[in-house]
């Protein structure tokens, strides 16, 4: 039971926190007389306002920026339409062959392994580990995926994690193309879902459901364990929690900073040259964000593996998160904005609002006592 | 954007521009345009409470459901007029009548000692008492020559609300 309450307290901690990024401004220093025009002037709170509907860093983050069109003049219409018939009349059925045949190779591999190795875990571990990298190489192939890798390798050992920005399932793929990495995801209805629960499962990955209390908690034990296990996969995290679209980073989540584990950062940069890689889970499905990657030319993108950082000492767990967003965001060349990406699916707690009353409070009380 | 804006001609620019007494330049109104498609998710022509408060930045501001009020459900001709108050161009009278509408919640071209005090309680929330508040609010009334029986009026405003340091500016991101 202790153990319980010890856990959920650790969570409690990883809940937003944005008072430590967010600047305190719009409530103006106190002058040392209060007026009544000090009281009356509500101009700041207002233009604070209106500056929030006519342009926020929030939305900002989430909004999907597709490469600019090239078809607009007369001498560009012609080419651009024979892309189009390439693309979807000749690009397209091959991809979907080349995925279909992946698909093909891998379940006739994997579901033999998967069955009748039970008594040899070690070798059916590793025969699976190679499976779904293969799986994920035909993936990639599939939106001809011209990926650059910038750094060693990562190696399975104990006691680290890998933490990556997040801009689409496929970063996901596309990392996972070079080493199998167990993942913690949001979980998913339809197909991927069922890919989650079955496939995925076998490599360690662990589901969780971004709502839900209870499946903090749970999640937190199982991260632990799993970081301790020297055969597990290396761990993956996505500690920004949802997809932003790869020209900013979001808050991240500290759980994966309080484990004690030497933390890898890996930036993933799209290049939107041919198509926009952001995944807007609100406007899309994942299988038409596929679609969109499958019919596009390619999809270019770099991956930088970075230098792995300790918790210095004396350093919060929030402090280290900053630290390697800073160092992803960047090699990646990403702007970093102080919210919590969470925000997304819930509004800000009233904890942000009361600290704006309080300082104005402040102000007004110390008034009453220099009477 | 790029197909946002190319959904407004230069005749809806116009209506617009003059509906906000031309506050704000051309190129601004189609920012404000894709703005307003973005915020309005649903394509409905207007943006709902729920859409404003989708915006955490506005969702915290102390002040955001009298805003709301403001300026809940408009269409994109009112959402402009509405904005351009904030503009650089707009003169202090229009600013200060703002902040007026702002306090007078009931619209009665008046503002009483209770319409100041329930504007400070969203401002100051649970960090002070209504007596602490009303301390305060009624000293500093009698400091400027009013009583707490006084209505404010819009005049009234102007003069307390005329010193340089009242800014209410907003630009309005062009690209």
């Amino acid at each position: 039971m202790s153990k319980m309450n010890t856990s959920s307290s650790e969570l409690d901690l990883d809940r937003p926190n944005l008072e430590d990024y967010l600047p305190s401004g719009s409530i103006p220093e106190p002058h040392t007389q209060l007026k009544l025009c000090d009281l009356l002037d509500i101009s700041p709170t207002l233009t604070e306002a209106a500056g929030a509907i006519i342009d926020d860093t929030f939305t900002r983050c989430f909004k999907s920026n597709p490469p600019e069109p090239w078809n607009f003049n007369i001498y560009l219409f012609p080419l651009w339409c024979m892309g189009v018939v390439v693309r979807y009349g000749f690009l397209f059925p091959l991809r979907v062959m080349v995925l279909a045949i992946g698909w093909i190779i891998f379940l006739s591999c994997y579901m033999p392994v998967h069955f009748l190795l039970k008594g040899h875990d070690k070798l059916r571990k590793k025969i699976e580990r190679c499976l779904v990298e293969l799986i994920c190489c035909f993936f990639v192939a599939s939106w001809t995926g011209v990926v650059k890798y910038h750094g060693p390798r990562p190696s399975i050992r104990p006691k680290q994690v890998f933490v990556a920005n997040h801009t689409s399932m496929i970063d996901f793929i596309i990392l996972e193309q070079m080493t199998a990495f167990a993942v913690i995801m949001q979980k998913h209805p339809g197909w991927v879902g069922l890919l989650q629960s079955t496939i995925l499962e076998s490599l360690g990955c662990i589901w969780f459901n971004r709502t839900e209390a209870k499946d903090r908690e749970v999640v937190a034990k199982k991260l632990r364990d799993h970081v301790e296990g020297p055969d597990n996969n290396p761990l993956l995290i996505f500690p920004e929690g949802t997809c932003v679209n790869n020209h900013y980073t979001v808050m991240f989540k500290k759980g994966a900073f309080e484990l004690g584990c030497t933390v890898c950062p890996v930036a993933v940069k799209y290049n939107k040259i041919f198509v926009d890689a952001f995944w807007n889970s609100r406007k899309q499905s994942f299988t038409t964000h596929l679609l969109q990657l499958m019919t596009s030319w390619a999809v270019v993108c770099d991956v930088w593996y970075l230098e792995p950082q300790k918790i210095k000492p004396g350093e919060t767990p929030i402090e280290f998160a900053e630290r390697v967003r800073d160092i992803i965001s960047v090699r990646a060349g990403l702007k970093k904005v102080p919210w919590d990406g969470y925000l997304k699916y819930s509004r800000p707690s009233p904890k942000h609002r009361e600290r704006k009353q309080q300082i104005f409070a402040e102000a007004m009380l110390r008034r009453l006592e220099d009477k | 954007m790029g197909t946002a804006s190319s959904m407004l001609t230069q005749y809806d620019i116009e209506e617009v521009q003059e509906h906000c007494n031309n506050l704000f330049t051309q190129q601004e109104i189609v920012s404000l345009y894709g703005r307003f498609c973005q915020l309005d998710r649903n394509a409905k022509g207007f943006i709902s409470a729920d859409e404003f408060m989708s915006v955490p930045e506005f969702a915290m501001n102390p002040l955001s459901q009298r805003m709301l009020k403001m300026v809940d459900g408009l269409n994109f001709k009112d959402f402009v007029a509405f904005l351009s108050t904030f503009s650089s161009k707009a003169n202090k009278r229009q600013k200060t009548e703002l902040i007026f509408k702002v306090y007078d919640s009931d619209g009665n071209g008046k503002v009483t000692f209770e319409d100041m005090i329930e504007v400070l309680r969203d401002l100051s929330g649970s960090f002070m008492s209504d007596k602490q508040r009303e301390e305060v609010l009624s000293q500093v009334l009698f400091e400027a020559g009013f009583s707490r029986e006084c209505t404010l009026m819009l005049e009234d405003f102007m003069k307390v609300l005329d010193y340089p340091g009242l800014k209410m500016d907003v630009e309005v991101p062009v690209d």
